[in-house]
């Protein structure tokens, strides 16, 4: 290969994005093999098919949860009341619809969906208010409405499975659109959404200060209690559409299982997406494109036939290869033996982009320290 | 006189970090059962020293002897095992287990795997004992007093056969009983022959306990003295320095200002901060706060720009009564403040030169009227080069510069806000030469142009050729206001600072 050549696939795999990007498409080749048209999407009715659709439509709900937790775990917090919320935002909304004289009722389902969405804001910010105020540790004061939530889901369900059968809510999550599933609609505006508020306005600027150095961010006159309880508010916001979603999709409203450890793939969403835990810089694409991993595994899983008991050990595995992968360090030692001319070049620290993800070391800082080893930990 | 051969002796330490030399040509000698202080101001090389004799960082040249024996240590444990303990400021010990656990742990006693509880509290009471304490120690560490827990650090560095007692700062968060607690602890393995490392930013403590003293600046040894042979004042000008060298001379001294008075802060202070203080800074006006650490330099500052909260005094600008509750009313009031701690109180390490600098007038705009791509392009451009910042890349991280330009950033986050007062917290510490004298040009510059500036700086050469009044600070108490006319002089200075006497 040409020297530019070498040059330009080298700034390639060095993209924050490269990993992951090639994790969904060797997931994706993988159903190639095993599912026959597999890559076919087909018009039908007006309505575009095809497992690809499927992916994104069943994949909705994760990305949206997934968006609001990057600002949270940018801002170094965490959000594990998610799952609740999402239990609690489909029961009120089937709850309200259910009651409904006529259930087909535009308005009434339009009216069950606003003061749901209210409900579902002033649970976010009281996630918010609990870290930002009140000062509890984000996994703790979110750990309070996770417990408490799935308890209040229910509660407002009467225990019960609430079904409803209104063909205005379906649509959020079972119908189409322009010939698009509407809950990829959804999707893509809360994208755009999410990406003007932090990338357009100032937002993204300071949750990324916020989450990097909280202190410096207060003496530089951020208010970083607003822009946590912000963070914490549309990540509950987020995690309340796709409740809508996720119970739209059955017409049904479970307390119990709606949204059941979903959390934890956002979370896994954000990392594999190349946001630190630690806070600091995040990556929306970088989140999407977790999330659309995640989604294709599940549904490798099921493509491939993967026996349902050692379903949960499959994905275990699959995650667990794509946190070594994202690691630079685990890929140097790796693949070294591999190509010993040339030598691979040494990465230096830095030169990985500020928040790697999994894997990333973060170098550890000491306060009591002179400035002149400053320079040091800096290089 | 005769002495002791040295338990620990380095020669020819040389340390070197990118872009800075930590240490140059260091030697240092430990005598068995002394007590020794380690002097210097911050960023003098005391702590790189320290480290590099206990094996966290290696050393790039010299040698290091312990009893006579060459050694290179590659860890700390290492040179706990070799018989070098060291007891940090923070107590770096469980306060949820007990104090024989914490003395113990790790080398329990041991009997078929098991633990035996009984003996290991007997070993813990008759170390604890040792030491002239007389405490439970089966009580969570957490429930002793921060003397008590010093003590115990201690007592579990002497119970792992130490040789040298290094002690940074154990005193700083002590009050006066429990400093003369851990003194008589001192003075008592002083006599078993254990050698001890002594740092402090107390110059009262260092000449109550210690036999003799080493002196660093910059990186270099100044000297060794007998603490009986060394006025404080000789420590001082010794640890403080003249560095005329390369810096640029400005002419005479600035005139005085007879403009406005922009801040008046009377009786303004905060417990544990800083004592009342009155102060007027007018406009244009340099004010230099000369003192040591530790003298509430900072305290004094961050009053001022509502990093804290006063809790008696009031504070006027331009003769409005005004109550910083926080550093974004501060800001509106046109008031910034660079931090002397860059790393941990002023930049953001992960984000780009341009980031950081837009981030405080960012911020005073709020989230939702973002600064336009372009303009502020124009505004970094202008200061990356008004302040000759390397490499001038806006889009750099931060953390890739070093600390002269990473200051710079800092300097220009503040300066493009346009403050009426500016407050530079040892802007010039730990940084090259040449960053060292554009920072004090444009500090005249500045308030050539109208700007008041608070500048705080260990070095006193560089306080008296920048203010146009010197405040004193010592012992958290503003002890003086002096016009910098020429009867003032770093000897002047030195004097204040170290009789405290209040004009």
């Amino acid at each position: 290969m040409s020297p530019v050549g070498n040059r330009a696939l080298g700034a390639l795999t060095r993209h924050r994005l490269f990993w992951p990007a090639m994790i969904l498409v060797a997931l994706l080749a993988l159903n190639v093999v095993f599912t026959d048209n597999f890559l076919n999407v087909q018009m039908r009715d007006g309505h575009l098919y095809g497992s690809l659709i499927d992916i994104l439509r069943f994949g909705a709900p994760l990305i949206l949860v997934a968006l609001g937790m990057t600002l949270v775990i940018a801002t170094g917090g965490i959000d594990l009341s998610v799952g609740s919320v999402v239990a609690i935002s489909g029961a009120l909304a089937c709850l309200q619809i259910s009651e409904l004289a006529d259930q087909n009722a535009v308005g009434g389902v339009l009216s069950a969906i606003g003061l749901t969405l209210v409900v579902i804001l002033a649970l976010g910010a009281w996630n918010g208010f609990l870290v930002a105020v009140v000062g509890i540790q984000p996994i703790i004061a979110t750990l309070i409405l996770m417990v408490a939530g799935r308890g209040l889901a229910q509660l407002i369900a009467d225990g019960q499975i609430i079904t409803i059968n209104s063909s205005p809510y379906k649509l959020i999550g079972g119908g189409y659109w322009l010939t698009l599933p509407f809950g990829i609609l959804v999707v893509i505006a809360l994208i755009a959404l999410t990406a003007f508020l932090t990338r357009r306005l100032a937002l993204g600027m300071f949750i990324e200060s916020v989450g990097g150095n909280a202190e410096a961010s207060r003496l530089s006159g951020i208010r970083s209690r607003g822009v946590l309880i912000v963070a914490y508010t549309f990540c509950g916001l987020c995690a309340g559409i796709a409740g809508l979603m996720i119970s739209s999709n059955v017409s049904s409203a479970d307390g119990n299982n709606a949204g059941l450890w979903i959390e934890l793939d956002a979370i896994l969403a954000v990392v594999i997406g190349g946001t630190s835990l630690a806070g600091g810089r995040f990556s929306l694409s970088g989140t999407v494109l977790g999330a659309l991993i995640i989604q294709t595994l599940t549904t490798t899983i099921y493509s491939i036939g993967v026996p349902p008991e050692t379903t949960l050990l499959f994905k275990a595995l699959v995650v667990t290869i794509v946190c070594l992968l994202q690691s630079p360090a685990f890929r140097q030692k790796a693949f070294r033996w591999r190509r010993p001319v040339p030598p691979p070049p040494v990465p230096r620290e830095g030169s990985s982009p500020p928040s790697a993800g999994v894997g990333a070391e973060r170098q550890v800082r000491e306060e009591d320290e002179p400035v002149r080893e400053e320079t040091v930990r800096n290089r | 006189m005769e002495q002791p051969a040295p338990i620990v002796r380095m020669s020819g330490i040389g340390k070197r970090f990118p872009g800075v030399k930590a240490l140059d040509d260091v030697g240092f000698r430990l005598l068995p059962g002394e007590v020794h202080a380690l002097m210097g101001e911050n960023g003098a090389g005391k702590s790189t020293l320290i480290k590099v004799l206990t094996g966290v960082y290696g050393v790039d040249e010299g040698e290091i002897e312990l009893a006579g024996e060459p050694v290179a240590f590659s860890s700390p444990s290492a040179a706990q095992q070799a018989g070098i303990s060291t007891v940090y400021q923070e107590v770096n010990l469980c306060g949820n287990l007990s104090v024989a656990e914490n003395i113990f742990v790790g080398r329990e006693p041991r009997r078929w795997g098991r633990i035996q509880w009984r003996e290991m509290r007997r070993r813990a009471e008759e170390l604890i004992g040792g030491l002239d304490l007389h405490i439970d120690v089966s009580a969570p560490l957490a429930s002793c007093s921060l003397a008590v827990q010093q003590m115990v650090a201690i007592a579990r560095a002497v119970d792992i056969e130490a040789k040298v007692l290094i002690l940074d700062e154990p005193t700083s968060s002590l009050d006066a009983d429990e400093v003369a607690q851990l003194f008589r602890v001192m003075r008592r393995l002083k006599e078993k022959g254990i050698a001890i490392l002594f740092v402090s930013h107390f110059l009262d403590q260092i000449y109550e306990i210690s036999d003799r003293m080493t002196i660093l600046r910059n990186g270099k040894l100044v000297g060794e003295y007998l603490t009986r042979e060394l006025p404080q004042v000789d420590l001082i000008a010794k640890m403080i320095g003249r560095e005329l060298a390369d810096l640029e001379k400005l002419e005479g001294k600035p005139p005085a200002r007879v403009a406005e008075p922009l801040v008046e802060a009377s009786d303004l202070g905060r417990a544990g901060g800083v004592n009342p203080f009155t102060l007027t800074i007018r406009q244009g006006e340099v004010i230099g706060l000369a003192g040591l650490l530790g003298s509430g330099r900072t305290e004094l500052a961050r009053l001022l720009f509502g990093a804290d909260h006063a809790d008696s005094g009031s504070l006027r600008v331009e003769g409005r009564r005004v109550a910083l509750r926080t550093p974004r009313a501060a800001m509106n009031q046109k008031i910034a403040f660079c931090s002397e701690n860059r790393r941990a109180e002023g930049l953001v390490d992960e984000l780009t030169v341009r980031e950081n600098i837009v981030l405080a007038l960012q911020a005073a705009r709020g989230w939702s009227r973002p600064l336009p791509r372009r303009r502020q392009d124009e505004l970094v451009a202008k200061y990356i080069a008004v302040l000759n910042i390397r490499p001038g890349d806006p889009e750099q991280p931060v953390r890739t510069l070093s600390g002269g330009n990473q200051q710079k950033v800092l300097l220009a986050r503040w300066l493009i806000m346009e403050p009426r007062l500016l407050i530079l917290d040892e802007p010039t510490r730990g940084i090259d030469v040449g960053a060292k004298a554009e920072i004090q040009r444009l500090v005249v510059e500045l308030s050539d142009g109208g700007m008041a500036v608070l500048f705080i700086s260990a070095e006193l050469e560089e306080v008296l050729r920048l203010s146009h009044r010197v405040g004193v600070l010592r012992d958290r108490t503003l002890i003086a206001q002096l016009d910098n006319d020429d009867a003032l002089t770093t000897d002047v200075l030195m004097q204040k600072i170290a009789s405290g006497a209040p004009v």
